[in-house]
């Protein structure tokens, strides 16, 4: 990383791609250039990209289970606990751990924390809400959510250099290349 | 043997020569555009019922249950039969957004907002129901587990609680998952709105939502598990609901059919509700390119599929009985198709059993004034499938003697009326404020989307349609 870009405060280059193929390609290259601290933005998933980024397997699978097994197990303690420990209720010497009749209610706390976990996981593997951004800066990103589709080198990325980026991004095909300042 | 073969390609999902930016358009427009003149009177109208709707519940509050018609025998009626009849309406919604989803169902991507926005309203309206009827409605709290004065805990071995928590549950989830595929369309929104409140609440809303492909990744991930969740999720609430009827001792309601043909009708009246709705909806604002007769071809096979399935589940209720050999459960069956209430019997075998059967039909499901008309039919026929199961096995058990014949009062009547003025003003707030068609999610199924069908130097070509050679008859032998 150049001196200049941490004086300037860059974030980033960011490069306009016409279609999902040249950004899959795009992204191809990028990676095989051995940078890490790049993203693609695009208006819906794009199918092949995980590939092309050399993306991790999401971690959301793992949130989701944990959050599955306190809503099963803690709801089961909680029946536990109302039905037997704290207020038993003989219905006619019926027995006090009845687990069949738990199993609705059970199931639908296991399903509740599952969910929140999916949503709220998400969300927080994705650094969301986050309500401001350097790309927010520029105008052209406006269309990422409409038909734009772009990619960002990063200026943390340790092979970092602002000619060599945009070099690299214009034989990629990209256009409308600019420089993103957090400021 | 010689046959001649055709082969049908698949029809495109969205019709029309779209790309990103048309359908961007087309769909976010109508939330940008002013408020047309006809909207306000329909929300007009919506307001006016729903505060018919508060009026008869502040009555209800202030006067008692003794307002609506029940009494002994029949201590359930309008109440339960429109609690049930408007949650199995929000099942379509689910269906269409996780379980055709799990199926890889492209074509779900033009109404799965829609109807998932039909799925919370409903549920709202239903959640009333079992909220007021309890009489003292100031200790609504005492369903759930929280710390009272008595020191006692919600009875878990009861399936009005499971109720509690499966409606409660649903309507949390479905409300997550309608959010989840917001968050995208509500930052294309942020992106193009001109008004400065509107940035300001779109882009809040949108919490910060770039696009980002590593942010897609973990996206879709946690869409593929909500509806994984979602799925057993719909199936699990009506079974719950049926419960509240098959766990006691009625007869015609202590049977073990009652989950899958709760299921199969919720479903059934769910998917009548989509069209009715999309059908208007999809002529006024011009969405016929995305909510094609493809789609509403679609629907009514399902509306087919699943009425069979219902008239299956009154054959076998019948047979059920007589092979049970149950005095009780033979006698009720009899009375509900020749007894007091014969007429809503009949109302609900035309409706539900018959007038889906005319789908078999090709021109008829692809009739769209038609498919309107029989979507309002099928859902008159669900709500007296619920009338003839709440009422008839109350008023007729047991005992001749207590026998009574149930009717209903006025302020059931305008209770009922009024849930429609809260479902169409939510709806129609919805309509107004918010992308009525998953934006993100139909514009990665145009072929466009697809980076395979682009050639090598980047533009597009289109795939082409491959036509299989017929099977010759040698090689099916061979």
């Amino acid at each position: 990383m150049s001196k200049s870009t941490v004086e300037n405060n860059m974030y980033g280059i960011l490069a306009e791609f016409r279609n999902p193929k040249e950004l899959v390609d795009a992204a191809k290259k990028i990676n095989q250039n051995g940078f890490k601290k790049y993203d693609t933005f695009s208006p819906f998933p794009i199918h092949g990209i995980d590939k092309a980024m050399n993306l991790p397997k999401s971690k959301l699978g793992w949130i989701v289970i944990s959050h599955g097994l306190v809503g099963l197990i803690g709801s089961f303690a909680m029946i536990y606990f109302m039905m037997v420990a704290d207020y038993p209720l003989n219905i006619s010497g019926k027995t006090l751990l009845n687990i069949p009749a738990w199993i609705p209610v059970i199931f639908e706390l296991t399903v509740l924390l599952s969910a929140f976990g999916a949503v709220f996981g998400m969300f927080f593997l994705n650094g969301l809400p986050k309500f401001n951004h350097p790309l927010f800066n520029s105008e052209n990103f406006k269309k990422a959510t409409d038909d734009g589709f772009f990619v960002c080198i990063e200026s943390d990325d340790p092979q970092f250099d602002t000619e060599k980026v945009q070099t690299l991004l214009k034989d990629a095909g990209g256009t409308n290349i600019e420089e993103i300042y957090d400021n | 043997m010689s046959k001649t073969y055709e082969y049908v390609p698949e029809p495109a999902l969205v019709k029309g020569n779209h790309d990103f930016k048309s359908l961007t358009a087309l769909i976010t427009d109508i939330n940008m555009r002013p408020t047309p003149k006809g909207w306000y009177i329909a929300f007009g109208i919506s307001n006016i019922l729903l505060f018919v709707l508060l009026f008869s519940i502040g009555y209800l509050i202030w006067e008692g249950t003794g307002i609506w018609g029940l009494n002994a025998p029949a201590g359930w009626g309008w109440a339960i039969i429109n609690f049930v009849w408007w949650v199995g309406i929000g099942h379509a919604g689910t269906l269409i957004s996780a379980i055709l989803f799990l199926f890889r169902q492209d074509w779900r991507t033009a109404i799965n907002r829609f109807a998932e926005a039909m799925t919370i309203f409903a549920v709202m309206c239903a959640g009333i129901f079992p909220a007021i009827h309890v009489g003292r409605i100031w200790v609504i709290y005492w369903v759930f587990p929280i710390p009272n004065q008595m020191a006692m805990w919600p009875n878990f071995n009861s399936p009005l609680l499971w109720d509690v928590f499966a409606v409660s549950t649903y309507f949390t989830v479905s409300l997550l998952f309608w959010y989840v595929g917001l968050v995208p369309d509500l930052a294309t929104i942020r992106d193009r709105i001109k008004s400065k409140i509107g940035k300001v609440l779109y882009g809040t809303f949108a919490l910060g939502w770039r696009g980002s492909n590593r942010h897609w990744w973990n996206y879709e991930k946690s869409y593929m598990i909500l509806a994984g969740l979602a799925t057993p999720l719909v199936l699990s609430v009506h079974t719950i609901v049926s419960f509240d009827f098959a766990v006691s001792l009625i007869p015609g309601w202590h049977t073990t059919i009652f989950p899958p043909y709760f299921v199969a009708g919720a479903v059934f009246s769910g998917f009548a509700m989509v069209l009715t709705l999309m059908i208007i909806v999809r002529k006024i604002y011009g969405l016929e390119e995305i909510m094609t007769v493809d789609h509403i071809e679609k629907m009514n096979i399902i509306i087919m599929v699943t009425g069979s399935m219902v008239g299956f589940a009154y054959l076998m209720e019948f047979f059920v009985a007589w092979y049970s050999g149950v005095e009780y459960e033979k006698a009720i069956f009899i009375l509900r198709a020749t007894g007091p209430y014969a007429w809503a019997y009949w109302i609900m075998i035309t409706c539900n059993v018959i007038s889906p059967q005319v789908f078999w039909s090709k021109k008829l499901r692809r009739n769209v004034a038609f498919t309107f008309f029989i979507s309002i039919v099928v859902n008159i026929g669900m709500w007296f499938e619920r009338f003839v199961i709440a009422v008839t096995s109350l008023s007729t058990d047991f005992l001749p003697s207590s026998w009574g014949y149930y009717s209903p009062t006025f302020w059931d009547v305008i209770t009922y009326v009024g849930t429609f003025g809260l479902f169409f003003t939510f709806f129609l707030l919805f309509l107004r404020f918010l992308p009525m068609v998953a934006v993100a999610e139909i514009k990665a199924i145009l072929p466009q989307a697809d980076p395979h069908n682009y050639d090598e130097k980047g533009e597009f070509n289109p795939p082409k349609v491959e036509i299989p050679e017929p099977v010759k008859d040698s090689e099916q032998k061979g």
